[in-house]
This record gives C-alpha cells, structure tokens and sequence, in this order.
C-alpha cells in the first residue's frame, strides 16, 4: 500500500467534500427555491461535469493554470506557485468535477422539504438564515448525506482530470486512484490488486451506509 | 464520542420543541419531530466518520511533513529530494540507478514520474515542478533548453536506446527466425506499440516498420500505449500478442522470465540519443547536477547496459 499516495487521497476527498457543502449548499437552496428564467442555465452548467469528457475540463484547466496563460500567470504572481501539477491544482479541479455530485442531491432532498414547514417558520419570525439551518438542512439530511458521501467517493475515484492537471507526482499528487495505473504499468498487479480491492471495499461500504440511511426516512414517515 | 452523539440527540429533542409550535400544521408536526431526530443521528454519525479521519489524518504527520520538504525549496540540508521526470524506458532501470546512487548520497531522496518523454515536456513547459528530466530522445530534451526551460549547459546523452519484439512465453512465433515479420504473422491480431505522437519509442517503432516495409500491413493491428511501459503490459498482459518495446523494458526482470525478445537492428532507426537535462527551476540544482553526475559514470554505465542500453560511445 502506498501510504502517501493514501494521504493525497484523503486529504484531497475531504478537503473537496468540504469545500463543496460550504459552496454547494447555498447554491443548492437557491436552485431549491428560485423561480428565476435563468434556473435551467444554471442547472445545466451544474450538471456539466456528469456529460463533459474529463479531458475536456483537464485540457481548459492545465491551459488556465499554465504559467505561459494569463490566468495561471496571475496566480503565479501573485502566490508564487503554479496551479498546474500541484496539489492546489488538482483540488480546484475536482471541486469543479464534483460540483454535480454534491449540488444535485443537495437540491433534490431540499427541494422536498414541505413548503409549509418553511412557511410556517418564516411566518413564527425566524430568520431565513436560522430556518434553512433549524428547519430545511435537518429535514433533508439523508439526501445532504447522499451528496457528502457521494462527493468524497467520487473524489477518491477520480482519475482523468487528476492525471492531466496534477502529472502523477508521487506525495504531491498521486491520489491511489493514479497509484494503481502505475503499479499496473510497473507490472507491480500485486500492488494494483491490493489498493483496488480496498477501494472497492471502501465505495461498497461507504455507498451501502448511504443507502440504508436514506432509506431510514421513508420508514418513519 | 459516544456522548458527543447524545449531546447531539438531546439537541434535537430540543429542536423538536421548536416543532411543537407549529400546531396549524398538526398533521406535518408529528411527522417532523420524528424525521428531526433521525438526521441528526446522521449528522452525529457523520462527525464520528470526521472525527476519525481527522485522527487518521493526524497519524501521518511524517508524511505530510516529507511532502512539505519535497516543494519547499528552502528544504533544510541533509533533506535533499532530486525529482525526476522520466521516460518510462526507464521505468525498471532507474530504480537500480536511484538505489546505487544512493549508496554514495544516502542523504539525497530521489523521487521518479515516468511517462512518455512528450507528455512529459509538455507537462514541465507547463510548469510541472521536477528538477532533472530524462528524455527518451534528443528532441523533447533539446526543446526544453530552447525554451530556456532547461540550463543549456546541463544538456547530456545517458544512453542509446535499443529496441526489440516481445512475445510472451506461451506465442507460437518464432522470433529468431521471423525477426521483425513477426508482427505481420497472420496468427498475431494486435500489436503494442507506444504513441509515436508524444512517445520517441512509439516513433522508432514505426520507422522500424516501414524500413521492414512492414508498416502498411501492420498499421491495421497497432495498439497504442500512452506510453512505452503501458505498451510493454498490453503485450505482457496477453491483450496485445506482440509488443515492440524499448529494450531495458523487455530485458527488466518482470518481463524478462515471461517472454521472448529480439532486438531490432540499430539501422532500422534514427537513433535514440537519450539526452537528460536539469531544469532551470531545479529546488536543489546542485543535488540535481550530482545525480546527472552519477549517470554519466562508470558505474551507473554497467547498470544501463546490463538492462540493455548502449553507452553513449558506442
């Protein structure tokens, strides 16, 4: 097992998931509750990353964050540091591949709370803030868990993106995902055996929670 | 823990309360002080998973702290690291090289990425933070110094790569006899070969063909790898029946004891001058230029050949 490539992996799942409900979740709300034209744009380009090749991402993001390129030129005066090949880097593009896994499952699970219920709270005077906190997020847990859970295994198995941007760097950016195509290019199976079959492990474990307590709320009610 | 989950639940309980005063919706009221309590199990399970990363996480310090040394460039002395991007020819052979190397310097931590030599520049053009870059060819190494990526000065040939044909144990071929006809063989339906669009091998591959005057009738049955190690394990692997890989990658001990090889003759080719270089943005330029150094002698030459690279003289 290779340990490093285990931290960059796990650092870079719960750094995305916890990125993704800082960000997700208000998005999630306002997609939940707007009646705005522009809704299904917005939708969309959400839900980009599920269609999109991630070569495509890969390609626009290594050209974005190439020193050679204004943007990547910016951060690199700016930081010091270049987004391409770094761990920064292969962050950002994963909050931007996941961005469907968390905000699509936020949104569902929120968007079925009862109306009145948030009605009723805003009608008590509680705050719009202290309701979707109090009210809305406790009631569509099970699905914001789904979101969470989801974002954090799909980070763990990505691949395409995290190869073009980051470069396979060992204790850098590395993830176990990459770290199996190597071993398996080292002609190293053993290896690639052993760190597929806990990956495997984890996302059957970690997919079966999920389930069983989203399915927890239907039961209740 | 455990009371951390209790706290939590009699949080809710009170949170239900707030519930209770909704009573114009009776019929909803009960449904959500019992749905209430269930999330924030859930929400107590999921500081649990937290909780325990974070202790995971805090297990390895002496990781995270080896990755911070490996990109600050002030990295304290006695913590050298050498990162070497590396033509994937050398997969095998420059982890013998590194290990040698490392006798002498055992204070220096070399560290490899390998793949083909074009992905790889394209990568460091890029701004991909290695130190020391091990061409497959001239080419991709040349192009980096003209960039001024590269130090012009640092611009050396490590070795002359070979090329041959791999089959594994179990191929009917008989490669001493065919030679390079193997790959038109009726019997055989794939052969792996590496991209020729970024990989040197891939191109010499093909150039080896068309002085056969094999290629037309060969191109219908090419497989490319993404590069030459992941060529050399479709053949290994069974999935393509030939491969026509770089030497050291077909003498290496993984692939050496499961198939057969012929070398293809050097004439065939242009030749493969593979050329290293150290980057201008090296974090530790002097233990870079040490381990350029070190490939370049005596007796980094004999660990090369052994896994069949010429030596530059030849």
């Amino acid at each position: 097992m290779d340990w490093q490539a285990v931290w960059v992996t796990l650092k870079l799942a719960a750094l995305t998931t916890l990125v993704l409900a800082v960000l997700g979740l208000p998005l999630a709300w306002w997609l939940a509750n707007t009646r705005w034209r522009g809704r299904a744009l917005v939708e969309a380009v959400v839900a980009l990353p599920l269609v999109l090749p991630p070569t495509v991402l890969g390609f626009y993001l290594l050209m974005a964050a190439s020193p050679r390129f204004a943007p990547g030129h910016a951060v690199e005066q700016l930081t010091g540091a270049t987004l391409a090949f770094s761990f920064e880097g292969i962050l950002l593009a994963s909050v931007i591949c996941n961005v469907p896994f968390a905000v699509r499952p936020f949104a569902a699970a929120l968007e079925a709370v009862d109306r009145h219920l948030i009605e009723a709270s805003w009608c008590l005077g509680v705050s719009k803030l202290r309701t979707f906190w109090r009210v809305a997020l406790p009631l569509a847990w099970p699905g914001v868990l789904t979101g969470l859970v989801l974002t954090f295994m799909h980070t763990v198995g990505e691949f395409g993106v995290v190869l073009m941007v980051g470069g396979n760097i060992p204790g850098v950016t590395r993830t176990l995902a990459l770290a199996i195509y190597d071993d398996v290019q080292a002609l190293d199976y053993s290896s690639a055996n052993r760190t597929a079959l806990v990956l495997l492990a984890l996302a059957t474990i970690s997919l079966a929670v999920t389930y069983t307590i989203a399915q927890r709320r239907p039961a209740r009610t | 823990m455990v009371r951390r989950i209790h706290r939590l639940k009699v949080r809710a309980a009170r949170a239900s309360d707030v519930g209770c005063v909704q009573r114009a919706t009776a019929p909803t009221l009960s449904q959500s002080a019992g749905v209430l309590r269930t999330p924030y199990g859930g929400l107590g399970a999921l500081f649990v998973v937290c909780c325990l990363l974070l202790a995971g996480c805090g297990k390895e310090p002496s990781t995270s702290a080896g990755d911070a040394a490996e990109t600050t460039p002030s990295a304290p002395p006695g913590n050298a690291t050498v990162r070497i991007a590396a033509a994937a020819d050398l997969r095998f052979a420059l982890e013998e090289v590194a290990a040698e190397f490392n006798k002498t310097k055992p204070d220096v931590k070399v560290t490899a990425t390998y793949g083909s030599s074009g992905n790889l520049s394209t990568q460091i053009a890029n701004g991909a933070p290695f130190d020391v870059f091990l061409s497959a060819d001239r080419s991709y190494a040349h192009r980096l110094v003209e960039q001024g990526i590269a130090a012009a000065d640092s611009e050396f040939v490590y070795a002359i790569g070979q090329l041959a044909l791999w089959v594994p144990s179990t191929s009917t071929l008989d490669l001493d006899k065919l030679g390079i006809k193997a790959v038109v063989d009726p019997s055989v339906r794939k052969v792996a070969i590496a991209n020729p669009g970024h990989a040197p091998y891939g191109r010499a591959a093909e150039a080896a063909f068309r002085s056969f005057g094999v290629y037309d009738l060969v191109r219908e049955r090419l497989v490319l790898g993404e590069n030459v190690a992941q060529a050399a394990q479709f053949a290994e692997s069974g999935a393509a029946d030939v491969g026509v890989i770089p030497l050291p990658l077909a003498m290496a001990p993984a692939m050496q004891h499961k198939g057969r090889h012929w070398v293809v003759p050097c004439e065939a080719f242009p030749r493969l001058d593979q050329t290293g270089v150290v980057l201008r943005s090296a974090a530790d330029p002097d233990a870079a230029k040490r381990f350029c150094q070190f490939l370049s002698s005596q007796r980094c030459r004999e660990i090369l050949a052994r896994f069949g690279f010429l030596s530059p003289e030849e």
